[in-house]
């Protein structure tokens, strides 16, 4: 009987091992198409003239879909930096709000039309407002963790970034704080081995996850396109957050398959055989493969996933296309709390 | 009421507020244990408790970050930098992010945090002990700014500032600490931010300054009175941003002769701004050229006692550029 067992337990599937169900990890991988599609569709409207600016995650979707699922997406405080379009539409954001974001429409939940696309923000979902000086938000997730503490609630923030912001002071400052203070924060760094136009090597000297040392508590490098690993990673700090043991350090290693943005010429710095290298690594691919060997998904399923991603792009992009600008003079609004004030100051 | 030190005056308000509402706590270097290295949160740590009187590493960058984090999940934090010289390294926080959370995020999140910072020389302090950084913030939309010169608004902007449901930096002049003593009312008042005070009425000059300038004018005044028969009318700015326009303009028509004072330096500084205010506003009810007595442009000021004392405004400078202003 126990021998019967064991087979049994090691024969699992490894989705099963980590305690997500079979419409669990087929949800993942869902997420992770769509935050794909998403992304790539985001690039052809700027190309076409229709938004202005596209900043892309492609190649990242793997990792920030893995690790929102780890989280309590109901509870939890995020705070994703600005490729984390697989972060955003996995805790809650859609399609249509983030299409309003991208023609910087007034029903643009994240900013009302005011910032570039990629800055995300919504106090309904959790997710805290955010900035273009790279790595501000990571003090804020330490201060939303001490807040946390603070109340006794059992709640996690999470905060994401890349290899190069990892070398900001707030970076450093932050870690260190959440280490003396043991608070509950997931620190997960997307290292996708490009800052803009520097690679990794010459932007660190040595691994991301080894800083946590020198700040107590665990750094663990993690393969970024097994979404399976990283939702073990992310699911596993959480718990050590919850029981009160402190922050944990994540490095997720992946590649930005896509340029830094619509502004930037990427083979101007890196070589076609190098980007298409990284293509075979890529998470979603790998994923479907890991879905289809279990038997829990179909290339019949996966053209009509890919059908219905494209009519609900097609939909978010008619309703934000057909949405209006704000107001010109809506720009002197929310300076401060009231309108009245602001008026006052003019 | 009670007669207290300015310094009191404003460890009162914290002790007030973190009694009242269970979401404001302080944080910064050696706030804790210590007291503050001016001893303004003596005992609150004994009182509230470690993490509500919270000593932080040496990073100022997180000591505002952090509380900025706080803020947004709905606590109301007080972050003290240990002087006003060491919060450069927070002014990303400060400009980039507590600024602009409001309006980036069309008012769906806020950050109702203070930002504590002693400012000011005459302490034998040297460059980075003594400055007032006032300019590098006034002018940025989102911050309030507060500098009270009285141990009464020492203690009711703070209130008020914590309250305050945006960012507001206080500024409290580390001179004035022990310097000014007066009444203070020991039950629960706030003086509201963006209102100017008129602490002397007069009819020949205007001064209108704000921090501890105002001492030294005030001490002329009264000299000025005596000696010459002179009246002047003073003006105590008490907020810089939101500023008091009706109440500049109302203390310029006063007596159509205006002197600005400020210890921050003269270039691009608090009084510039006054200044254009009053020029838009009144100028033809003016009988002379505005005046403004400041710091010099000079990047910082030095410790050496004559080099201090060529830096810091006096009683006698004041009285000197006031009594100029009134010969015009």
């Amino acid at each position: 009987m126990n021998s019967n067992h064991l087979t049994e337990a090691q024969t699992e599937a490894k989705h099963k091992q980590l305690g997500l169900s079979d419409e669990q990890v087929v949800d993942m991988y869902k997420y992770m198409l769509l935050a794909r599609k998403f992304d790539e569709r985001n690039l052809l409207l700027q190309r076409a003239g229709k938004t202005n600016f596209h900043v892309s995650g492609i190649g990242q979707e793997t990792a920030q879909v893995a690790s929102a699922f780890a989280l309590d997406r109901e509870r939890d405080y995020f705070l994703p930096y600005y490729r984390d379009y697989g972060f955003v539409l996995s805790v809650g954001m859609t399609l249509t709000e983030l299409m309003m974001s991208a023609f910087a429409k007034a029903g643009d939940p994240n900013s009302g039309g005011r910032q570039m696309p990629g800055h995300f923000g919504s106090k309904r979902l959790r997710i805290v407002t955010g900035s273009s000086p790279v790595t501000t938000q990571v003090p804020h997730a330490v201060g939303i963790a001490l807040a946390a503490k603070m109340q006794k609630k059992d709640i996690v923030s999470f905060v994401t970034f890349g290899e190069g912001s990892s070398n900001q002071g707030d970076f450093h400052e932050g870690l260190n704080f959440a280490g003396v203070q043991k608070l509950p924060v997931i620190f997960m760094c997307e290292n996708n081995q490009y800052a803009i136009s520097v690679p990794v090597r010459k932007q660190l000297g040595g691994k991301v996850s080894d800083r946590a040392l020198g700040y107590g508590f665990p750094g663990i490098r993690v393969d970024g396109n097994d979404a399976l690993e990283v939702y073990r990673v992310v699911k596993e700090a959480r718990e050590r957050a919850i029981r009160g043991e402190g922050p944990t350090l994540i490095e997720a290693m992946m590649y930005r398959l896509s340029p830094h943005s619509t502004s930037d010429n990427d083979l101007a710095y890196r070589t076609k055989e190098e980007v298409e290298e990284n293509w075979k690594q890529d998470g979603i691919p790998r994923m479907k493969t890991y879905l289809i060997d279990q038997g829990i998904w179909s290339e019949e399923q996966d053209e009509a996933l890919a059908r219905e991603i494209s009519e609900q792009l097609k939909e978010a992009i008619a309703a934000a296309e057909n949405s209006p600008f704000p107001k010109p003079e809506d720009t002197l609004l929310h300076v401060y709390a009231g309108d009245k004030e602001v008026s006052a100051w003019q | 009421m009670a007669v207290m030190e300015y310094i009191d005056a404003i460890r009162l308000a914290m002790k007030e507020e973190m009694q009242r509402d269970e979401a404001v706590f302080v944080l910064g270097e050696d706030v804790g244990v210590k007291g503050g290295v001016f001893t303004t949160t003596k005992g609150l740590q004994e009182q509230f408790g470690e993490l509500r009187v919270l000593d932080t590493p040496l990073a100022e960058s997180a000591i505002a970050g952090v509380a900025i984090g706080a803020a947004m999940y709905g606590m109301k934090p007080i972050a003290e930098m240990q002087y006003s010289d060491f919060m450069l390294p927070a002014t990303n926080q400060i400009i980039s992010e507590a600024a602009k959370i409001r309006y980036r995020s069309n008012n769906d999140w806020s950050c109702p945090v203070v930002v504590r910072a002693p400012i000011g020389g005459g302490i034998f302090g040297g460059l980075y002990h003594s400055q007032c950084p006032e300019s590098i913030f006034f002018g940025t939309p989102g911050l309030k700014i507060v500098a009270p010169y009285s141990a009464y608004d020492a203690k009711g902007l703070l209130k008020a500032a914590i309250r305050d449901p945006d960012p507001v930096l206080f500024f409290e002049n580390k001179k004035c600490y022990k310097l000014i003593k007066e009444d203070v009312p020991e039950d629960d008042y706030i003086v509201p931010i963006g209102k100017a005070n008129v602490l002397r009425e007069g009819s020949d000059i205007t001064v209108i300054g704000y921090s501890l300038p105002l001492h030294f004018a005030m001490q002329a005044a009264e000299e000025l009175a005596n000696e010459q028969g002179i009246s002047a009318h003073i003006l105590d700015l008490r907020s810089l941003q939101p500023l008091d326009r009706e109440a500049i303009i109302a203390a310029a028509r006063k007596t159509g002769k205006v002197l600005i004072i400020h210890e921050d330096n003269k270039t691009g500084g608090v009084g510039a701004e006054v200044s254009a205010i009053i020029a838009e506003e009144c100028l033809f009810e003016l009988d002379a050229p505005i005046q403004r007595l400041c710091g010099p442009d000079v990047p910082a000021m030095p410790i050496s006692p004559p080099m201090e004392k060529f830096f810091m405004l006096s009683k006698d400078k004041v009285k000197d550029a006031m009594l100029q202003l009134a010969l015009f």
